[in-house]
This record gives C-alpha cells, structure tokens and sequence, in this order.
C-alpha cells in the first residue's frame, strides 16, 4: 500500500502547529495566574473533577499506549487486550486506596503523605530517589519513542524531534505549571478520545457492521487465533508479575499522584479517578477496534513493511479510511500525546528535587515562597534538560523495558510506602526509608539480571533472574522489609502522631491540629 | 459533657475509618483475584479463551471486556458508598 508517512506533508504540520499554538496561549493564560508554589504544583487546587479526570486520563494514556497497543492488536489481535487491561485495573485501586487521603495529607507529592508523621528529612531523601529513578526511566522510554515516532510521522531528523519536543514541553511547564500543564492534558485527553473515536467510527462505516461483525471478517481472513490469546503470556509468573507491577505501579506514578493536589476536596479527588477510569477503558475498548480495523483494512503486511514493531497501524488505518489530512490529524495528535505525558512528568520530577529535596532537606522546611518558586523553576529547567539529554543519548536503544522498569519501581518503591504510612499505625521512619530504598535498588537489580535485560539487550543465552519483571519479587519484599523494620525500630512519636493524621485523612487539612 | 462528646466523636471517626479501610481492601482484592484470574487463564488455558461463543466473540474477548466493565462497577459501588454514607458521617463528625 503507498503510504505518505513520514514525508513532511502540509496536513500534519497544520494540525501540530494549530495544537502548540494553542497550548502556547493557554500556558500564557495560565503564566499570569501561576504566582507562587500552591500555583505552580497543584493549580492553585481549583481543578474540578470532570476536569481532572480528563487530565489524568490524559497524562496516563501515552503514545506508546495509542500507538503500541492498536499495533499489538493489528499484528496478533487478542494479546492486545492484556495490556490495556493491565494498564487499567490499577485505577480501582487508586480510587480505593490513595486518591483521598493524598488529597487530604499532602501538599505538592507523595513523600508529603509518607513524611507527615515521621522524619521528614530521611523519609523525603528515599522518596526523592525513588521518584526520581521512575521519572527518569519513563522519561527516557517516552523521549526516545518520540524521537522514533516523529521522525516516522513527520520525516523530521530524531535530534530535531527531540529538541522540538523538549522546548514546547518546557515552555508549558516553566510558565504555564500545573494550571498549563493539566489545560495541556485536558486538550490532549479530548482530541485522542475524540480522534479515536472518529477512526472507528470510519473503520465500522467502511466494514459496514459492528465490532463483532469487525473481528468476525478478521478471524475469516487472518485465522481463528486472532481472537485468542497468543504467544505474549508464555509463562504463568511472568504474566502474574508484570500484571502485578502494572496494577499497584499505577497507584505509585508520581505524575498521577500530583494530580491529586489540583482539586479542591477528597470527595472532588474521589469523582476525578472515577472520571478517568471510565476514559481511559473507553479509549482502550477503542483501541482494540483500531487494532483490528488495522488488520483488516491495511494488513499486517503492509503495517510491517512501515514499523516492525507494528507502531504505525493507527497512523496507516487513519489514511487508510481518511485520507491524508485525516492522517495528519491523527500524527498530529500522537505527536501532542506526547507532549503532554512528557510535561507531566518534567512537573513531577521538578517538584521533587526542589520542594521535596531543596526545600524540605536542604533547608528544613523553611524556606521564603520567593526562593521555593525560583527553586521550582530552576529545577523544571534541569529536568527538562536531562530529558533532551537522555533522549539523545538513548538514541537507537531498545528502551522498551523502561515502561516496565518505570512501573516496577513505582509499585515496590512508592506505593507500599504509601499505603503503610497511610494505613498502618507502627509504621516508623527506619521502616519507610529501607522499604522504598529496597523497593527501588531490588527492582533495578533484577531487571538488570532478568531476560529482559541479559537477553533482550545484552543477547545472552540465559538470564539468573527468570521473570522479565522484578514484581513479584520486589513489591512483597518493599512490604516485608517496611513492616519488619518497623517492628525492629518503634517510633512512639509517629504511633502518636497516627491519630491526628487519621483525624486529617478522614475530615479534611484544617482537622488535625486539636 | 464535653469529654463525653469528645470521646463519643472519637469513637465514631475509629469506626468510619474501620469501615472504609474494610470497604477499600475488599474491593481491592475483588479487583486483584479478578485480574489475577483472567492472567492465569490466559496464560493457562489458551484454548477456552479462544472458544469462539458468537462469529467473532470468543470467550477471551468477553472475559477481558467484562474485567474493564468490573473495574468500572467496583468504583461505582465505592464512590456511591463514599458520596453517600462516608460524606454524611464526615459531615456530622465535622459539625460536632
């Protein structure tokens, strides 16, 4: 099939010139409300729920997600839908577990919760790190996707679409912040809902039936297998282990959990994740149509010919049934998916270097909201400029594991963390910091020894570690150790101090001090 | 009495806190023995998953719509417990 991707054609650039400026003056609109930290962080808390939802859905469904699942789906069909399904059933526990008490016990992020009752300065050193090591993982997995993806939707060189993608993202956050950054993803949520919803609509119209009539004439054509479970679950552990990292790491992302300081109230924290969950399994029910449009319409053939990896199924079915200017709709729209998840995360990291290390470490506490906002700033400078770096130095790796990696670390280093602090009255701060320093050097060290990295990457013949994700491992053993050690170390203050935080959790900030 | 009051309220603010941390983690363990389920199947027993029940429904595809549907009803039994009763209890906590 000809294909205009990848030439650099007038429709595309259009439609990704209306989207930045766009977003441009919606970061100026949002620059002069941005006047001190509670602005730049959380969005001066005025975010309401529908909102809200919109943006988490928006910060969480990545490119890759768009792109890689609908190409998973083209390729083998069923396998697909394990994903998406992963990616989706940690939102309940978010919305069970974490969404109101982050709202009510903390500030700007989560070492803000897991701080508030014990040692600040340890506690905030470990969360830093391991929020940190997340960011940077997720960072360099979108970076270089982007890299990759623009050159093939675009044509533009890799170092270019990094750098292209490295400024607009920095210019959202440095002035826009929160308010800029949730109004990107709120933008952004919209017009991928929205653009996915129209291509499926265009693929029912052109096979003239449903989704079932549509997965019907793929089994007829490609074989009954497509509508099975194929080569992506081999192995029981594996599968429980990734789906294990995917669910409770969800509910340890530090973008996601920023999110929750933008609203105003718990009950407002509440009806936003209920919001994004009902989003985010819409836009995963679509893209399993995408994925089998892909493979009936253009063939998995012709979607390999483009990308192995299967990443160009939706851009090719978007020409495919709309013609070129629907394609560069959708590129269009791929390319500010990632604008915006690789902004959220810049936010994130920003704000753990400087409010949970500077300002909270370095200067115990107490620093003036002139230094806290310059700080912030200067600190949303440097992610951004690691992001470019890494981007490039990454540059034809296979980076594929670091989504992975990312929510591994995220669910053995943050959320048991979290979830004790919240929930578990002995829990002390010898306990928090070995939990989320364990979490995160034990899910670093056994991806490196796993067959993801010793095999995938390096071509050994064998891994020492079986699983390809550490999850099943790392998350109960972050639990054991926080609990343990906890045991070994009571800290009678930090029992004490449980019940105020309860009165806090449960009846809003202003309770606690009685 | 005030201390009276007081210890009254602190006992009702213990059992609403009881009350959704025992709501909380039963649907967080409804929603991980339903995932972990469906992984197990599909790792397990491939060739159910792959019995087609109507031209181009299998019970994969079935299972894995209704596991989106779960997570969906599971936020909806908890938000509707949590805007309802847990909302009212905190409000009357606060006014006290």
């Amino acid at each position: 099939m000809d294909t205009s991707l990848g030439q650099t054609h007038a429709a595309a650039i259009a439609w990704f010139f209306l989207f930045v400026a766009a977003t441009l003056g919606i970061t100026f609109w949002a620059a002069r409300r941005t006047r001190s930290t509670e602005h730049f962080y959380a969005a001066g808390r005025s975010v309401t729920g529908l909102q809200n939802g919109l943006a988490l859905a928006g910060d969480y469904m990545s490119a890759a997600s768009f792109l890689g699942i609908a190409g998973l789906v083209a390729l083998s069909g069923f396998d697909g839908l394990i994903y998406s399904i992963g990616f989706l059933v940690g939102w309940p526990v978010v919305t069970f577990l974490i969404a109101e008490p982050l709202r009510n016990l903390g500030r700007f992020t989560f070492a803000d919760v897991v701080a508030a009752r014990l040692r600040p300065v340890p506690v905030r050193l470990a969360a830093a790190f391991g929020t940190l090591a997340v960011v940077t993982f997720y960072l360099i997995a979108q970076m270089v996707g982007a890299g990759n993806l623009i050159k093939l939707l675009f044509g533009i060189p890799y170092e270019w679409a990094i750098v292209i993608v490295g400024l607009v993202m920095t210019a959202y956050v440095l002035f826009g912040g929160m308010l800029a950054t949730t109004w990107v993803q709120i933008v952004k949520a919209v017009l991928l809902i929205g653009g996915a919803f129209a291509l499926a609509g265009l693929v029912l119209w052109e096979v003239g039936g449903g989704p079932l009539s549509l997965f019907a004439r793929a089994a007829a054509e490609h074989g009954d297998q497509v509508l099975g479970p194929g080569q992506l679950v081999a192995d029981p552990l594996d599968a429980l282990s990734l789906g294990l990292a995917l669910m409770l790491g969800t509910a340890g992302l530090p973008h996601i959990l920023m999110r929750f300081y933008t609203v105003p109230d718990a009950r407002t924290a509440r009806t936003s994740v209920a919001w994004a969950t009902g989003f985010i399994g819409v836009f995963y029910l679509l893209t399993f149509v995408l994925g089998f449009g892909a493979m009936v319409i253009v063939g998995p053939e012709a979607i390999r010919a483009v990308d192995k990896g299967g990443n160009m199924a939706a851009p090719l079915l978007a020409e495919a049934v709309g013609g070129t200017g629907f394609l560069g709709f959708i590129a269009a729209v791929a390319f500010a998916t990632i604008l915006a998840v690789v902004a959220g995360l810049t936010l994130s990291g920003a704000a753990a270097l400087s409010h949970d290390v500077w300002v909270n470490v370095v200067r115990g506490g107490e620093a003036p909201e002139r230094e806290q906002f310059l700080v912030a700033r200067v600190a949303t400078v440097l992610g951004s400029l690691s992001a470019v770096a890494l981007g490039i130095v990454f540059k034809g790796e296979n980076v594929a594991y670091m989504v992975g990696l990312a929510f591994a670390i995220a669910a053995s280093a943050n959320f048991p963390a979290l979830v004790l602090s919240i929930f578990w009255r002995p829990f002390s701060t010898r306990g928090a910091q070995a939990s989320m320093l364990v979490g995160t050097l034990s899910s670093l060290l056994l991806i490196f020894l796993s067959p993801t990295i010793q095999v995938a990457v390096l071509g050994h013949a064998s891994a020492p570690f079986p699983l390809k994700n550490p999850g099943l491992v790392t998350i109960p053993l972050a639990f054991l150790v926080g609990i343990v050690v906890s045991l070994l170390t009571p800290e009678p203050d930090a029992a004490t101090r449980f019940d105020a935080m309860q009165r806090r959790l449960h009846l809003g900030p202003e309770a606690g001090e009685e | 009495m005030p201390a009276q009051s007081d210890d009254d309220r602190h006992r009702a603010l213990e059992a609403l806190a009881a009350a959704q941390w025992r709501l909380a983690l039963r649907l967080t363990l409804t929603m991980l023995a339903l995932y972990a389920g469906f992984t197990l199947l599909v790792a397990w027993a491939k060739p159910l998953l792959a019995t087609p029940l109507v031209p181009g429904l299998s019970l994969g595809i079935l299972l894995g719509g209704l596991l989106i549907v779960a997570a969906w009803v599971l936020i909806w039994i908890y938000v509707r417990w949590a805007n309802d009763h847990y909302d009212r209890t905190v409000a009357s906590l606060r006014e006290r």
